[in-house]
């Protein structure tokens, strides 16, 4: 495993849940975990939303202080390199979507390459119509590609319709990533469902979801 | 049927547009409604449509007056203050007669408020935002789904009547993330006979224009718009009921407090407390008529809403004051709870 993971790719494929599921369960795994929330974009749906669960199970995350604030700033903060500093960390960067979110990598680039001790995973969603194609799929990747200067080394399958997911959704999403696989030659990480879906066997990375901004009930 | 995908609100109507045959986009980026426009920026170049981003947002509308009036399928999109300066803009596509899409993503307010979800700008979308007598066409979407269907309903009344369509939804509805499936449609196009298309030497000029020297004839003009606004109210209304047929206490709401407001129903029905809901889909023309029928019925109306209360005003109108109407409201970003809305049915005598 590598030091450093970066997980980036389209808008709304998930990335910021799968993120912080990654880092806790390398906290779990017995790893000492910091989570950068990367994420110039959007305002809305950040990793800080989960700013107590990260701190209760004492992973170090580092944020914009205006994330969550309604300030609507496209701010990376200072402490992001303290990720490069401190070497005995396991840093999990979470990033923002699509290449106008990977731009924010191009200023951490050089020290990522020179370390050369990280994976960029590819978080794909089937259902998200943007990269609902494999080919489409591989264009939003070079344009991430392009825009951070790093290479992908890996595949995350998060192909999900929200609440009303089902296994056969995510079973039925197997040949999109073997595909996006076959026309990049990356590996397939690992495929991720909700804790909450039922039937899914121990294949499956399970993740549980964030709270949603805006809850009904 | 097309397959289901996982989109956002505003990727729902960016993407209905498209099928609806819009191929002009011009906007401006404004958070909670920036993933329109991305998602244009996106798909637009693909199919050979335009999509430009302007200077600012009146440029943005007055690009739409451009080419709604070559007779083109053409939308903008903003939220609250966006779309307060392009009330200019569409006070002279109402003169003009001319069809557009303008879609408003609310953000609280007033000024510039903030980014969390708000309805305050009903009234400034229903009773014209701009100067001038006239009204848009408002629709008022209460899932991902709608958004993509109402904006295809949109385009099509906006065709229909010469009017704007305006859809009317609050950040949560740009923001929120639902399975959808947008099929491919047939497209409904109107002649336009009117539209500036070039002459080829075959007829006289078109002139598309809301400056009118003479006073009878802008009298005359604005009779004309308001017996075609007549029509409307009478064909065109769109609203939901829930859980109505024997409700003592009708609940109204539209976009995402329509269903927390559903929630609360089901709260108060499994103790015995008879409530339902009328959910108006169009803001404009009012959905007066499902009102007239339950005015007798009930005892009690709420109007549920993120404002100080400005849709209550058409509630009381349309029920012409028969029975008491209350507020139950949060603002500045705030959205009412299932409590909330429980606990104002108990306060206007629904506890069983």
């Amino acid at each position: 495993m590598k030091r450093v993971t970066l997980f980036a790719g389209h808008y709304g494929s998930g990335k910021t849940n799968v993120a912080i599921n990654y880092a806790m369960h390398l906290k779990e795994t017995g790893f000492n975990v910091v989570i950068a929330d990367l994420d110039i974009v959007n305002p809305y749906f950040r990793t800080k939303d989960s700013i107590e669960e990260l701190n209760a199970k004492g992973i170090r995350l580092i944020s914009s202080d205006y994330a969550g604030s309604n300030v609507d700033f496209p701010a990376l903060p200072g402490e992001v390199y303290s990720l490069f500093d401190n070497t005995s960390e396991y840093a999990v960067l979470d990033i923002g979507g699509d290449d106008r979110g990977a731009f924010a990598l191009g200023r951490y680039r050089d020290k990522i390459l020179e370390e050369n001790d990280y994976d960029m995973f590819l978080v794909i969603n089937k259902y998200r119509p943007l990269t609902k194609t494999p080919e489409l799929c591989v264009e939003v990747m070079k344009e991430i590609e392009e825009a951070a200067g790093i290479k992908f080394t890996g595949i995350v399958n998060n192909s999900n319709l929200g609440d009303e997911t089902t296994l056969e959704d995510v079973l039925n999403s197997k040949d999109y990533a073997d595909a996006v696989a076959g026309l990049t030659g990356l590996p397939i990480v690992f495929t991720a469902v909700t804790k909450s879906l039922a039937g899914a066997g121990d294949e499956f990375f399970k993740i549980k979801l964030q709270k949603k901004v805006f809850e009904e009930d | 049927m097309g397959d289901k995908v996982l989109m956002k609100g505003n990727e729902a109507i960016a993407e209905a547009a498209i099928k609806a045959g819009c191929r002009h986009y011009f906007g401006y980026p404004i958070t909670p409604q920036t993933e329109v426009a991305a998602y244009m920026s996106k798909r637009m170049p693909k199919i050979g449509g335009t999509f430009l981003q302007a200077e600012s947002e009146i440029a943005a509308i007055n690009m739409v007056i451009g080419v709604a009036s070559a007779g083109y399928r053409v939308m903008t999109s903003s939220s609250s203050p966006g779309i307060s300066l392009k009330q200019e803009g569409i006070s002279y596509l109402a003169g003009c007669d001319l069809p557009a899409l303008v879609v408003n993503v609310e953000r609280g307010g007033p000024g510039l408020g903030g980014i969390q979800p708000s309805q305050s700008d009903y009234w400034q979308a229903t009773k014209a935002g701009g100067h001038g007598d006239y009204h848009n066409l408002v629709l008022a979407p209460a899932s991902v789904q709608e958004m993509a269907s109402l904006t295809i309903k949109g385009f099509e009344l906006a065709d229909k009547y010469g009017m704007v369509a305006m859809i009317l939804a609050d950040g949560t509805m740009g923001q929120m993330m639902e399975p959808v499936e947008i099929d491919d449609i047939e497209i409904k196009t109107v002649e336009k006979p009117w539209a500036l298309t070039g002459t080829g030497m075959k007829r006289e000029h078109n002139i598309v224009n809301s400056l009118y020297l003479k006073p009878e004839l802008l009298e005359q003009k604005n009779f004309e718009r308001y017996e075609k606004y007549a029509k409307i109210e009478r064909d065109e209304a769109m609203f939901e009921e829930y859980l109505m047929d024997d409700a003592e206490i009708c609940l109204v709401a539209f976009g995402i407090t329509s269903r927390v407001a559903k929630n609360a129903i089901n709260e108060a029905r499994a103790k015995g407390v008879k409530v339902g809901m009328i959910r108006p889909i169009t803001l404009w023309p009012f959905p007066k008529k499902a009102f007239e029928a339950r005015a007798d019925q009930c005892k009690a109306f709420v109007s549920v809403e993120m404002s100080m209360g400005q849709m209550i005003e058409d509630v009381k109108l349309a029920i012409e004051c028969k029975k008491p109407v209350y507020l139950c409201n949060r603002v500045g970003g705030m959205i009412p709870t299932p409590e909330d809305i429980l606990s104002k049915i108990d306060e206007v005598g629904g506890a069983k």
